[in-house]
């Protein structure tokens, strides 16, 4: 059981909170102390708006432990809209279709629970946008 | 005569959001693996939504909330409540309100708490959000009636219990797109269906869910309010009452003097199942996407154990811009794909492996 960590990384899990360099704007997904771009330590807190476009993905068939009840399932390389490049769980595809540079969206899902008496971690996970009705 | 009840001070709907996992399970199917189709002609609705592997109540609430936010356009921090009702809650204990406060960013100023009322747990929060409101506690609550329901497989509930729900934001009346002209609240002690400790399955008592439940209950929460209203349903727009079935809330509107157009906006049971919980609240959210400014609203729930919650709306102006602003009920409903039973059952951990 995890806890404490699950506990300390509920903003980012949640939110995709990171942060943005005040010097230079580069944006951090998961956030760092220290710029990767100018090395400036003034770094504000920044909530992404969770839209991106898949860069690469894989089925995944030999998953770890905590995993290995689900599978196959889909993991992705996805670039925030406001830059940076994250791993990620894709959800939600209907129709089979994946392709590169497609829009996906982030939403809240269950990734995995520690056994039958342990926590339930919930995080991000991305999908195909939703199509609304004009 | 009964006293309806009614806020304080003025209190309506600010934010309202929906959500529908992707996807469906035939009710055929289900009659064909349990009873080679014998019963193919009367089946109570058509497909019953089913949540994908990695949604919960949780999930599946924070995606309706996000909507209510969206259309409410407040900060979420001005939210002092947040109750989620449902009949399964990821955890026997710890609140599916803590998470929900965390992810929309109403942590950490606010109540929490789990309601649980069978199928009208969800109104229940709404009925407590708007005391939370009225008597000025607080300016904003977040209620939600969300489930994923569970059917013992080859039982009757299998072809109905469904999954989805939606997310309300009570508010000030003068914000309201539709205020709340009052309610009333119905309940005793009828045994019609339960679910004991750490069972799985519910247990329901067959035909007695009929009569003395479902309709004596709605029956007597929809005309005391009326007569404490003065109203009659031709004073209404629209109505939705809970939805086990397409059978059950047809029958209660007509003996109710609603015609089918009134409740044809709330009626999903036939594309979604009975989302139990989530099943008045959702027909509302529907009915909420096509209504106009002026339009009365009823909305009768019912849970099992026994109670009812009939509520009366009047739609503002305010809902011409709300609704536009975040994805629709007909959106969820249109969004959909097939699944046959194998995947059905292990998604919902019908298959034992251990």
């Amino acid at each position: 059981m995890d806890i404490p960590r699950y506990w300390r990384l509920r903003e980012q899990r949640y939110k995709l909170q990171g942060n943005v360099c005040a010097e230079c704007k580069a944006y951090n997904f998961p956030p760092r102390p220290v710029c990767l771009q100018c090395k400036s330590k003034n770094m504000q807190p920044y909530q992404f708006k969770g839209n991106g476009t898949i860069y690469s993905y894989s089925t995944v068939y030999q998953a770890p432990d905590a995993f290995n009840k689900q599978v196959p399932y889909l993991v992705a390389l996805i670039d925030l809209d406001e830059g940076p490049r994250i791993t990620a769980r894709l959800t939600d595809i209907l129709d089979n279709k994946i392709e590169i540079g497609m829009p996906v969206e982030m939403v809240i899902r269950k990734i995995y629970e520690d056994g039958d008496n342990g926590p339930i971690q919930y995080g991000y996970m991305f999908r195909p946008l939703l199509k609304k009705k004009e | 005569m009964h006293k309806i009840m009614k806020p304080e001070r003025p209190v309506g709907i600010i934010g309202y959001g929906a959500y529908i996992p992707a996807y469906r399970l035939p009710a055929e199917a289900i009659s064909k693996l349990w009873r080679e189709g014998q019963d193919r002609n009367h089946l109570p609705i058509r497909e019953k939504s089913v949540p994908g592997p990695e949604e919960d109540t949780i999930t599946m609430s924070v995606e309706a909330a996000q909507n209510a936010l969206r259309r409410a356009r407040i900060d979420p921090q001005e939210i002092g409540a947040v109750w989620v009702g449902s009949e399964s809650h990821p955890y026997a204990v710890k609140p599916s309100g803590t998470v929900l406060a965390q992810i929309l960013g109403i942590a950490p100023a606010a109540v929490s708490g789990d309601f649980e009322f069978a199928c009208k747990a969800g109104t229940e929060a709404m009925q407590a959000a708007t005391a939370f409101v009225g008597s000025g506690m607080g300016d904003y609550a977040l209620a939600v009636g969300m489930d994923t329901a569970q059917g013992r497989p080859g039982d009757a509930l299998e072809y109905t219990a469904a999954a989805g729900g939606a997310a309300y934001i009570m508010g000030p009346g003068d914000e309201a797109l539709a205020v709340l002209e009052g309610s009333f609240s119905f309940v005793t002690d009828t045994p019609d269906f339960f679910r004991r400790a750490y069972q799985k399955y519910p247990e329901h008592g067959n035909r007695f869910t009929g009569d003395l439940a479902y309709f004596y209950h709605i029956r007597s929460s929809v005309t005391y309010l009326l007569e404490g209203l003065q109203l009659s349903p031709k004073d209404f727009t629209a109505a939705v009452f809970h939805q086990p079935n397409v059978k059950f809330p047809q029958k209660i509107a007509a003996e109710l003097g609603f015609s089918k157009a009134q409740i044809s906006a709330g009626l999903l049971s036939n594309r979604i199942g009975n989302t139990y919980a989530g099943a008045a609240v959702l027909g509302l959210t529907n009915i909420l996407d096509q209504a106009k400014p002026g339009d009365r609203i009823l909305m009768a729930s019912f849970g099992s154990g026994a109670g009812s919650d009939a509520l009366s709306f009047v739609v503002t102006d305010k809902i011409e811009s709300a609704r536009k602003v975040a994805p629709g009920t007909a959106d969820y409903l249109n969004r959909r794909k097939n699944i046959d039973y194998a995947t059905y059952a292990r998604w919902r951990k019908k298959i034992v492996m251990k």
